[in-house]
Order: structure tokens, then C-alpha cells, then sequence
């Protein structure tokens, strides 16, 4: 009996220290992941003689709209990338879902006599490429995309990743709605369209938001094939804006930059918010699917 | 290989199989068109790391140079540099990067507030969304030297302006911490997952027998994740050789006076690129870094497999 007690009182007392340590730390690492976000949303609201004098803070002095204000004056170039990355986002989802989820339902398809043959051309193009350079020649000197919309779709509009999932997602359907169809009479593609595509709507959810995610997040490709400033996606458009300072920052090592007018620090921080506004007001509703896509995908491709 | 035996066996069979399935294969084309275009038709490219390319004759056309571009890079000790350079971050990532996660999987596993847990696995998985070139921007946000969050901090304490992007020493730390940042609430989540499996029955078991929770921790959930932290890792060094570029174009970009310790294969073979438009000689890091890539998988595949067969990917 009093082994036991001491047990109990010996429990309590490391209960308590771990659970507090486990408090502290992820309290803490939770703040580190806000801090950021923070930082960059008070910055754009600083007034620019603020910013000049003093430099970015947590909480200014002063409050002030003026890069809001001038961006959405002034919106032609941020608007036209904000289209850009619209008509990527979509167009590539859309088609990308498509073809995936089509892919996918041919793959699970246990009469499918070349499913594996199938499966393993894709999955091989996961372990071995042909690199960068020789990609960046077939796209610009044989399919003549440079500067192309296309070139910002087609480079990721399929994933063998996605694939896989799908078809993963597709096996959870039972194989006896499959044959009940067939006996009904219907094609292929129609027990695909009618019977498969509403039950995978989860699936689709989560394969939808990683590609959207992927396509609203792309600058890779705009860097690489893009040239005309009108054809720039938002994030690319938001690193030329970032990057061109870097370099005149280090120019003008400790020179104070003649600001004039233009609220040139604040705007940075006001564009960087609006291109992740969208993200984070939908990642509350969204976060589910993704966790469900992380967790299946991590296990096995 | 097995696959590839049995469709030679199989042989005309698969004319018949186009005839008798052709709404599948329609279904299954476009997919297939995709990968052997953006993918296939690229491979035999590869070829350009063996020329001296110029641009007008073609990847085929281009005077054929053997293994030239490759000593060079060997004699320059670039190669030596960047080889170096992805290995070391990429250790780095792995290791600390999972030994946080578990930590902080067995921690949001131990405390009870189902709120807490709850907004803190949100807040820690976000950053797993956001494109490096936010990144990027708050890494202006904090270090840059006029205006920099970090600066503004040191000098209202009196002290100087630190010039963060002229230290090439510094941005070791700096790209370790946000690739953490980034990375550990995603990771957190397959660890907690991995935890969540555990059957309950063996912690009440272990708490009548009088364990304390320290004690449940070090011997039931630390052991039983091995598996997983085993696989997770042996996968992670299967992709050892391939560089995060996201992260480190969009901290580093193209400022020269930092890439003695940040550069990596994936920075080297842009910059040849869209720099110095050297194609061949980014071609041939590029091949450099694909073959000993898939010969990495192939040996980690292997070993995954004569541990535990069900989590071989092939």
C-alpha cells in the first residue's frame, strides 16, 4: 500500500513538470510561428517616416492606411498579377483535378489489366528526371512557352503524388457499386462521372486545396518563363518587389534612402499581406482536408 | 521489372486490351501524355550535361565533349562545395528537424486542454502553407539593414546596426530556423498520428503497474515511434542530395556574397541557367545530382525493405 501511494505522489509531481514544460514549449514555439505574420502586418500599417527613422516594429507609434491606400489607387500592375494568379489557380486546379481523378479511377480499376504497368510509369518519374536544363529547353526551344500562361499551369498541373492519392481515396468505394452499374448498363466514363466523382468529393477537396495552395504559391515557373511584367503571378511579382531593395539595400550600406513621398517600406509589407490574406482567412475551413491529405500521404505514396 | 516481364508475355494482347477497354484508355491518356512529355521526352535530354551546348544546334546538334564538363567542375571545387553544402543542411533538417518533432508530438500528446491542443496544432501546421516568398519577406521584414525588425531592436538597446546580409556565416542559422519553422508542424502531425495508434489498454496497463508518466513516455512512446522515425529518416536520406531551392533562392537570391555557405546543388544549377547561361555545365550537376539520387532511394529502398517489407514504397 504505501509502494503504491509513493507511486501516485512520485506521478503527480513529474505529471506536473512535464505538462507545464509542454505548455511552456509549444506556447511558445506557437508564438514564434505568429511572430512573423505578426511583424509583417503591423509593418504595412506603419506610417513611413516611422519605418525611415526608426525601422519595422511590432507595435508602432503611429497607424497609418497610406499603403493600403496607395496599392489600391495605383492597382493596375498588383491587380493584374492578382489575375494572373486567379486564372492559374483555377484553370490548373480544375484541369489538374480532371485528369488526376480520371487517372485515378483507371488505375483502381482492379479489370484494368495494365494498372500496374501504368502506375509504375508515373511512380518512376518520381525517382529519376531529366533536370532542370533539359526541362527548361524542351518548354522554351521545342513548345515555344516562354512567356506563355501555360508556362505556369502545365509544369505542375499533375502530380504522380496526387495520383496516387486519388486512387487511394477511390479503393475506400466499394467495388460492388462498380459492378451494380455495369449491370445497369452504364459506360465507363459514366459510373466514373455519376456514381464515383460524388462520393470522392472529400477526396477531391483535399487534392483541390493542395493543388490551389500550389498554384496561389507559385513564382518558380513566372521566374523562369515569364518576361512580361503584365504575366507575372502575384508571389513572383511580390519577390521582384522584395528583391530589388536587397540589392539597394546593400548598395547603400547605411545611407538613408531619399523616400520622397512614396511609402516605399510599408508597401512591401501591404503586398506581401494582401498575397497571403486569402490563405490564411481560408486555412480555419480549409486545414481539415489538408490534415487528412497530410496524414494518408505521408504514410505511403 | 516484373511488370515489364509480363506485359512482354503478354505481348499483341494489349491491342486486343485497347479495343475491348477504350473508354479507359481515353480516361487514363491524358495523364499519360503528360508524364511522357514533360517527363520522358526530358530524359534523353539529360545529354546535354556531355556537350558543349550552343543554343542554335540543339541539344543533339551540339559538339560532343565527353566527360569535360564534369572535370571541370571536380578541378574548380564547386562541385566538392555544393555536394558539401546540400548534405550538411540536409542532415541538419532531418535531424534536428525530427528530433523536434517528436518532442513536441509527445508533449501536444500529454497535456489535456483539448483547446489548447487544438489551436496549437493549427498555429504550428500554418507556416506549412505559406510560399517561401513570404519567407523571403520576413526575412526583409527582420534582418534588413536599414529598416530590419532585428536592427531597429539593437539600436533602441544602443547598440549597431548589424549588416545581416553581408554575413555569410549568420544565414547558416537563419535558413536552419525557418526551415524548422516551416517544416516541424507537418511533421508533428505524422508523429502525433503515430502516437494516436498506440493502444490505450497498454498506458492503463503501465499506470496500475505504478509507471510514471515519465516513465511511459521514455519506455512506451519513445520505442514505439522508432519505427516510424526509422522510416521517416531513411526516406529523408533517400532525398539527401535534393535541395529545399524555395527556401534558399528566396532568403539568399542572387546576392553573391553569400553563397560560399548557402549554396546548394539547386541554387548552382539556376544560376547556370539563368546567370551565366551555361546549360551544359548546370546539365551536368543536374545529372550528377539525379543518378546519384535514384541510386540513394534504390539503397534506401532496399534496406527499408529487409526491415520491415510493408513500408517499402516499391
Amino acid at each position: 500500500m504505501a509502494r503504491t501511494a509513493a507511486a501516485t505522489l512520485h506521478e503527480d509531481s513529474t505529471t506536473r513538470i512535464i505538462k507545464l514544460v509542454s505548455y511552456v514549449c509549444l506556447g511558445a514555439f506557437a508564438l514564434a510561428c505568429l511572430f512573423p505574420f505578426a511583424l509583417m502586418i503591423s509593418s504595412s500599417f506603419m506610417n513611413e517616416q516611422e519605418i525611415l527613422l526608426e525601422g519595422y516594429k511590432l507595435i508602432p507609434n503611429t497607424f497609418s492606411l497610406k499603403a493600403y491606400e496607395m496599392l489600391l489607387n495605383n492597382s493596375s500592375a498588383l491587380g493584374k498579377a492578382y489575375g494572373v494568379t486567379i486564372f492559374i489557380t483555377v484553370v490548373g486546379t480544375a484541369f489538374g483535378l480532371f485528369m488526376m481523378s480520371m487517372a485515378g479511377y483507371v488505375l483502381n480499376r482492379k479489370d484494368f489489366k495494365y494498372r500496374n504497368f501504368f502506375s509504375f510509369l508515373i511512380y518512376f518519374t518520381t525517382l529519376f528526371s531529366g533536370g532542370l536544363i533539359p526541362t527548361y529547353i524542351l518548354m522554351v526551344k521545342y513548345l515555344h512557352m516562354k512567356d506563355s500562361l501555360f508556362a505556369l499551369i502545365l509544369p505542375t498541373v499533375v502530380a504522380a503524388w496526387s495520383i496516387f492519392l486519388m486512387r487511394n481515396f477511390m479503393k475506400a468505394i466499394p467495388d460492388s457499386l462498380y459492378e451494380s452499374a455495369t449491370i445497369d448498363g452504364a459506360g465507363d466514363f459514366r459510373i466514373y462521372w455519376q456514381v464515383f466523382m460524388p462520393l470522392a468529393v472529400p477526396s477531391l477537396a483535399t487534392i483541390g486545396l493542395f493543388s490551389a495552395l500550389g498554384f496561389w504559391n507559385e513564382w518558380y515557373h513566372g521566374m523562369l518563363y515569364i518576361q512580361t511584367p503584365d504575366k507575372y503571378p502575384l508571389q513572383y511579382f511580390l519577390q521582384r518587389m522584395i528583391n530589388q531593395t536587397n540589392i539597394q539595400a546593400l548598395i547603400n550600406q547605411g545611407v538613408v534612402i531619399d523616400a520622397a513621398a512614396l511609402p516605399t517600406q510599408s508597401i512591401k509589407m501591404a503586398t506581401a499581406v494582401l498575397a497571403t490574406g486569402p490563405i490564411i482567412l481560408l486555412y480555419p475551413f480549409a486545414q481539415r482536408y489538408f490534415v487528412s491529405g497530410l496524414t494518408i500521404g505521408a504514410v505511403k505514396g | 521489372m516484373q511488370v515489364i516481364a509480363r506485359l512482354r508475355r503478354s505481348g499483341g494482347n494489349i491491342v486486343r486490351e485497347v479495343g475491348k477497354n477504350k473508354i479507359l484508355f481515353l480516361m487514363l491518356a491524358p495523364v499519360i501524355l503528360y508524364f511522357l512529355l514533360f517527363h520522358y521526352l526530358v530524359m534523353p535530354g539529360a545529354y546535354v550535361a556531355f556537350v558543349d551546348f550552343n543554343i542554335s544546334k540543339g541539344i543533339f546538334g551540339s559538339d560532343f565533349i565527353g566527360l569535360q564538363n564534369f572535370e571541370f567542375l571536380v578541378k574548380t571545387g564547386d562541385l566538392w562545395n555544393i555536394t558539401k553544402n546540400t548534405l550538411l543542411y540536409n542532415f541538419v533538417f532531418l535531424a534536428l528537424g525530427n528530433v523536434i518533432q517528436i518532442v513536441f508530438a509527445v508533449m501536444l500528446a500529454e497535456i489535456a486542454g483539448k483547446w489548447f491542443k487544438k489551436i496549437t496544432q493549427s498555429i504550428l501546421l500554418l507556416p506549412h502553407f505559406i510560399s517561401m516568398v513570404i519567407v523571403g519577406v520576413f526575412a526583409y521584414n527582420m534582418f534588413n539593414f536599414s529598416s530590419g525588425f532585428v536592427n531597429t531592436m539593437l539600436v533602441s538597446l544602443g547598440l549597431d546596426r548589424y549588416e545581416f546580409y553581408s554575413d555569410p556565416g549568420i544565414w547558416k542559422y537563419i535558413i536552419v530556423a525557418f526551415k524548422i519553422w516551416s517544416m516541424t508542424g507537418y511533421g508533428m502531425i505524422v508523429y502525433l498520428a503515430a502516437i494516436t495508434g498506440i493502444n490505450n489498454d497498454l498506458y492503463e496497463a503501465a499506470y496500475i503497474d505504478g509507471a510514471s508518466r515519465w516513465q511511459r513516455i521514455r519506455y512506451m512512446t519513445l520505442p514505439m515511434l522508432k519505427p516510424t522515425f526509422i522510416l521517416l529518416l531513411l526516406f529523408g536520406l533517400g532525398g539527401i542530395l535534393k535541395g529545399s531551392f524555395d527556401l534558399f533562392y528566396n532568403l539568399i537570391g542572387t546576392n553573391s556574397v553569400l553563397y560560399p555557405q548557402t549554396d546548394i546543388i539547386d541554387t548552382y544549377v539556376f544560376r547556370s541557367l539563368v546567370g551565366q547561361f551555361n546549360f551544359s555545365m548546370g546539365a551536368a550537376v543536374g545529372f550528377y545530382q539525379s543518378v546519384f539520387g535514384l541510386a540513394l532511394v534504390l539503397t534506401v529502398n532496399y534496406i527499408v525493405r529487409k526491415i520491415e517489407p510493408d513500408s517499402a514504397l516499391f
